[in-house]
Formats: structure tokens, C-alpha cells, sequence
């Protein structure tokens, strides 16, 4: 029978059917952070459980570590403690962790792909929603809570019910200053918030063959705030180019026999989609949010709409905009390029080559917090660092720092900040923040305009 | 986990679409906490104001909704963070049960393992509860019992929901799914003993 993506990697891992749609799948990548990893092992060890594979388990503190320039792990008081017991747990237990100034350490979806921790065709999980990022490697990547990482944890499996298929297909060539954040925006729009609650995606078309690996990555970081768990696309030459040689891939003959592996992932042309979408790239335009839902989203050049509910009501209220203005042009005092969304080295250079010698525009805000310390040092070797600091910008430590503030680094109340992170929800930036969701180029125009700006426009 | 068998009393209404745990819990609520003592942040953004009192605008502060065992919820509820802070947070609210059209997927998978029921019912159905709540404040009740997989309506009516038989025999009986797996050790052995031989390659790097 014809089968997808998803299908291959689940079926392969089933290691008892449950019955109903449930089944007890094998964890091939557990990977930890310092609030919900740390947790988790010490939940395991409280109840008296061992790690059943340490092996296959890699930690990284990110979530609650200062960035600032000159961090140490004691920066952010409130994060130590955290950081203190993965620490200890990771020597206890003898799983890998990746501290903070050592190569490997980073945002953990950053570093994940990066180290090829995340390989085409295993399962991976993390007690983080986003886990869905290392799904563009051709991998089933899902987030959990923390009670289902421990179980993770302590058997190497998790009982999970089968999602259904979708596949979203972008179609033909992306238009010049259009990326993958904005075809995610575009597709969050068009399906709304919740359409893949249940699904798994496979993210496929001519559009996402024609996108680097790290783009793939950004395209299906996105998933999550569509509904869906579960985002992936194919694995091929560009995935295969891009694994090759880093620290974790099978090297020698064990290439060999995982190319031969991957090479049959992908879905099978007669394969069934419970829903099948079709996107024309050539329909999309760089895309920012206006609201409190990563749903309320138009293209940089529309008006912003009037609300059709009580919800839209609120988001315009907490947004400080009016229904009917243009979105381009509404001042802007924060610019956030980051996260676990936009922080590799090509986003940064998507927005450093915006810059071109300019200067962020007065009384703007603007931080580069780059994903990973390998990230910061290859960024700092082709000296973006120093395009950034002539800029204005402040050039910062690897973590996830504004994306979700859980190192108390915030943007103030009132404030709009035009972000690249993935979550533009009441108070996810800090209390009474003002997000706008757009992609590392357009995060560099508005810093420069001081407004949202159409990035096509500041050539 | 908290066993659930049958829980009957206030249902308040939160008629709010994607409610994400981020509103439920700011995550800087849970650096450095467990899960106890999560209760009184919970929704704090909405909940007091800019001087610490209760918000009067915030539907579960007005008398009777305040401790209510249930939540009459809206579309796509709990979406966002996989932050399980969010479930032992509206637990320490003294809440049992959220009944909604849908919810986040890793929100409903975190609500079953410590004993927080999530119900599925229509939209219309929701709604008529929360008006029947407004109605008869303090006085109407709702029941919802996992046993029989029924929610009684303040109007007498028993509506059924659908749930998983896994995780209401789980709920019920208050189960360890952790010992419960481990009795599979065998098997779990067998599978990877077997994936090893056919791939090495996922194995043998991290080794």
C-alpha cells in the first residue's frame, strides 16, 4: 500500500499496537532543555526510575540563560537553579549536555540539526512544542509535556495516538524578499491556528524542494502554531548535503546504509493525504502579523483588517492598531531577530544583508541573539557581528532570550517589537508587549525604518 | 495521577477561542517551581489588576465562578507552549474538568496524565451550559462522569462524549503508565535489538 513520510517513520517505530489508533513508539532522540529536560529528570530519578537509554538523550541549556554579552550561567539568578540540576542530573546520569560557551550548546532545535543529533527517518522528542523544527530534516520530531518526556525518559518509548496525513504543496518560485517564514505565515493564515490539530504535515512542492536545509527548518518550526505537532519535509540531496560530516551523522559504510534508508522515505506518489493543499508561491508577499494569533497575519502591504469577532476586538485593543490603516508604517520600538525560528547563520545573513551600512533608526531596540554558540562563531568569522554592531544592533549570547522571556529578558509594556520567533500571544514577550511576526529581512527593515517596512522597498 | 471518576459542580464559563498556556501560565511562573503553588498566577495576566486586585472583567472571578470545578472552554483550547505547567496550574485553580470543541494537542495529552479531564462537546452545546450557568448563578450544576462518558447539563440532559478507552481506564483507575510500559521491557528490548540490526546507522554514532 502507498504510504507517506509520516507513514514509513511511524510504522518503523511501532513497538506495540495499543489498539484504537494507539501505539507504543520507539524514542530514537530525546532532547533536553533547562526547564522542562531538567524537570524531567528529576522526575525520573524521584520515582525511583533509571534512564533507559542515556545514550540517545543530549541537553542544552537555553530557555532560562541570560544572553547578554558576557554571560555566565549565574547572570540570570532565576534560570541557575535550573541549570544547576540539569547539570548535576547530566553527570548523575551520563546523557550528553552542551554548556553554555561550548560548541554544541545553543537553542536546542538549533543545535539538534546542527550537531545531526536529528537524522532523516528516527523519532525525536523534547519537552518543547517546537520540537516540530526537526521535522526539516525528514525526521518525526514532536513535543511533549513533562510527564510524557519522563516516560520517555524512563522507557524509551511514549504512547502516542496516530495522527492523520495533510500535506500542504507550494507551488513554483517564491518571489525576490519572500523566505519560508513568510510561506508559514501565509499557509497559518489561509488554514487558521487549529487546522492541523491532529495531523501530522508533510510540507512539500516545487517551493520547499527549491529551499535550503535551514529554511525547511524554519518552514516547519511553524507547525505547531497551525495546530499540528508534526511538521516534516522529504529528505534529499540538499538534507543529505547538509547532514554530511557533521558530529552525530553515520559515517563510512553507515552513510552508505543510511542514504540507502532515506532514499526510500519519501511518500510514495500514490500516497493518500486526508487533506491535500495546494499554495501558489508566487501568491505570497513578505508577511507580518497584526494581532494576538500567529492566524491574524496579512502581507506587508494590506490594510489591517476589521474584526469580524470579539477576539479580533481584543487583539486590535491589546495591539494599540486601528482597523482600516496600513500595517506598513506603524512605529515600531523593539526588533527581535532570534529564536528557534529564525536564528541561523543564513537568517542572519538574510538580515544583514538588508543593512548595507545603515543605522537602526532612532529610538529602536534591536538584538540579534544568535541560535547557537557554532552559529555566533561562524557569524562572527564572515563578520556579521560587526555589519550588526555598525548598525545599532546589539549582538548577543545564544539562548532563546525575547522569543518567550523566560530569562526575564522582555520587551516593556506597551512596546511593539517586530520579532522573527514564532508566538505573537498576549504577554509572550513580556507583560503587555506588542508582537509582530515577520522573517529575518523584514525584522532588518523595520529596524531601520523604525516601522514595519515592506523589506522590498529598502533596496 | 489523580484518579477521575465523576466530578458534579459550578461550570464556568471562558468562552475565549485559542486560549494558549502562555495566558494560562507566563513561563517565568515556572523557573525554578514545581508543580505545586502554580494556582493563584494562574491567568494572571487577565485575572488581577496593574495594583494586584481581582480584575472584575475576568469571567472566573465574579461570585459563583470562582473555584469552579469546571471550565466551559472555546475552540482550540490550550494551544501553544507544551508547558505542563499550564495543566498543574489550572489544577491548583481547583479545576477537574475543561469541556470544549477541541484543544491543543500536546495540552490534551498532558491534561490525561495528571487527571484533568478534557471534554469534547459542540460549540452550541457549550454555550447553552455557560448561559445556564448565568442564568441560575449558584445554583445550577453540571455533572460530568467518565464512568457512563456522559456530561449532565444544568437542564437535566445527558449528553455523551467520546473518549479514548486507554486513557479513561487510565483516568479512572488513577494508573502509572510509566510501570504500566515497563512491563513491555521485553518487547521494548526486543525492538530495539532488532532496529539495531537493520539500522546501525541510527545507532552507532551516538553509541
Amino acid at each position: 500500500m502507498a504510504r507517506t513520510l509520516f507513514d514509513k517513520i511511524w510504522d518503523a517505530h511501532v513497538v506495540a499496537d495499543l489498539g484504537e489508533g494507539w501505539a507504543l513508539l520507539h524514542v530514537d532522540r530525546v532532547l533536553l532543555h533547562d526547564l522542562s529536560g531538567a524537570r524531567a529528570l528529576q522526575e525520573v530519578a524521584e520515582r525511583g526510575h533509571r534512564l533507559a537509554r542515556p545514550e540517545l538523550v543530549f541537553a542544552t541549556p537555553d530557555h532560562a540563560v541570560s544572553t547578554a554579552p558576557g554571560r555566565t550561567s549565574e547572570t540570570f539568578a532565576g534560570g541557575a537553579r535550573s541549570l544547576a540540576n540539569l547539570r548535576k542530573r547530566a553527570r548523575e546520569t551520563g546523557i550528553r549536555l552542551y554548556d553554555l560557551g561550548q560548541p554544541g550548546n545553543g537553542i536546542v532545535h538549533v543545535m539538534a540539526p546542527e550537531l545531526a543529533i536529528v537524522l532523516p527517518g528516527l523519532t525525536l522528542v523534547c519537552g518543547d512544542s517546537h520540537t516540530c523544527t526537526n521535522g526539516g530534516v525528514g525526521a518525526l520530531a514532536f513535543g511533549i509535556g513533562a510527564s510524557e518526556l519522563a516516560h520517555v525518559l524512563a522507557t524509551q518509548t511514549l504512547a502516542q495516538r496516530r495522527p492523520r496525513n495533510m500535506r500542504i504543496r507550494f507551488e513554483g518560485a517564491l518571489p525576490p524578499g519572500v523566505t519560508a517564514k513568510d510561506m508559514i505565515l501565509h499557509a497559518i493564515g489561509r488554514y487558521g491556528t487549529a487546522a492541523g490539530t491532529g495531523y501530522a504535515v508533510e510540507y512539500a512542492g516545487s517551493a520547499v524542494r527549491a529551499l535550503p536545509l535551514e529554511a525547511r527548518l524554519t518552514l516547519c518550526n511553524l507547525s505547531i502554531e497551525m495546530g499540528a505537532k508534526m511538521g516534516m519535509v522529504a529528505p534529499d540531496a540538499t538534507t543529505f548535503d547538509y547532514l554530511a560530516c557533521r558530529e552525530f551523522a553515520p559515517k563510512g559504510s553507515a552513510w552508505d546504509a543510511a542514504l540507502a534508508d532515506w532514499q526510500a522515505l519519501p511518500s510514495d506518489a500514490e500516497a493518500h493525504f486526508d487533506r491535500d493543499h495546494r499554495i501558489e508561491a508566487a501568491d505570497i508577499a513578505p508577511q507580518v502579523t497584526w494581532g494576538t494569533s500567529p492566524e491574524q497575519v496579512l502581507p506587508v502591504t494590506a490594510a489591517i483588517p476589521q474584526p469580524r469577532s470579539a477576539g479580533d476586538r481584543a487583539a486590535l485593543d491589546y495591539m494599540g492598531l486601528e482597523a482600516g490603516r496600513p500595517i506598513a508604517g506603524t512605529k515600531v520600538d523593539w526588533v527581535f531577530i532570534g529564536s528557534c525560528t529564525n536564528s541561523r547563520l543564513s537568517d542572519l545573513r538574510d538580515a544583514a544583508a538588508v543593512l548595507r551600512g545603515r543605522r537602526v533608526a532612532q529610538g529602536v531596540t534591536a538584538w540579534v541573539v544568535p541560535g547557537s554558540e557554532t552559529v555566533k562563531r561562524e557569524a562572527e568569522a564572515e563578520g556579521l557581528h560587526r555589519q550588526f554592531l555598525a548598525a545599532g544592533f546589539e549582538w548577543r549570547e545564544p539562548g532563546c532570550a525575547l522569543c518567550v522571556a523566560a530569562n526575564e529578558e522582555s520587551v516593556p509594556s506597551g512596546a511593539r517589537c517586530v520579532s522573527t520567533s514564532n508566538r505573537n500571544f498576549v504577554g509572550r514577550q513580556g507583560t503587555g508587549a506588542r508582537t509582530h511576526l515577520a522573517s529575518p529581512a523584514m525584522a532588518a527593515a523595520a529596524a531601520l525604518a523604525g516601522a514595519i517596512a515592506d523589506v522590498r522597498g529598502m533596496a | 495521577m489523580q484518579p477521575f471518576t465523576t466530578v458534579t459542580g459550578i461550570a464556568a464559563p471562558l468562552l475565549w477561542a485559542n486560549v494558549d498556556t502562555d495566558m494560562i501560565i507566563p513561563v517565568q511562573r515556572l523557573v525554578g517551581t514545581g508543580r505545586d503553588g502554580l494556582g493563584p498566577h494562574g491567568f494572571e495576566r487577565f485575572r488581577y489588576l496593574p495594583d494586584g486586585g481581582d480584575n472584575p472583567d475576568f469571567p472566573l472571578n465574579r461570585a459563583p465562578f470562582k473555584g469552579a470545578p469546571i471550565l466551559l472552554a472555546d475552540e482550540n483550547f490550550g494551544c501553544g507552549s507544551s508547558r505542563e505547567g499550564a495543566v498543574w496550574t489550572l489544577m491548583g485553580m481547583g479545576l477537574r474538568c475543561v469541556i470544549a470543541p477541541s484543544f491543543g494537542d500536546i495540552f490534551h495529552n498532558n491534561c490525561f496524565q495528571n487527571g484533568l479531564l478534557p471534554v469534547r462537546l459542540p460549540i452550541e452545546v457549550i454555550r447553552r451550559m455557560a448561559e445556564a450557568m448565568e442564568e441560575s448563578p449558584g445554583n445550577a450544576r453540571v455533572t460530568v462522569d467518565l464512568d457512563r462518558q456522559v456530561v449532565v447539563t444544568p437542564w437535566g440532559e445527558a449528553v455523551p462524549f467520546a473518549v479514548d478507552a486507554r486513557k479513561r481506564e487510565a483516568l479512572l483507575s488513577g494508573l502509572d503508565e510509566v510501570a504500566q510500559t515497563l512491563q513491555r521491557a521485553d518487547a521494548i528490548a526486543a525492538w530495539q535489538a532488532r532496529d539495531r540490526a537493520a539500522r546501525a546507522w541510527a545507532w552507532d554514532p551516538v553509541g
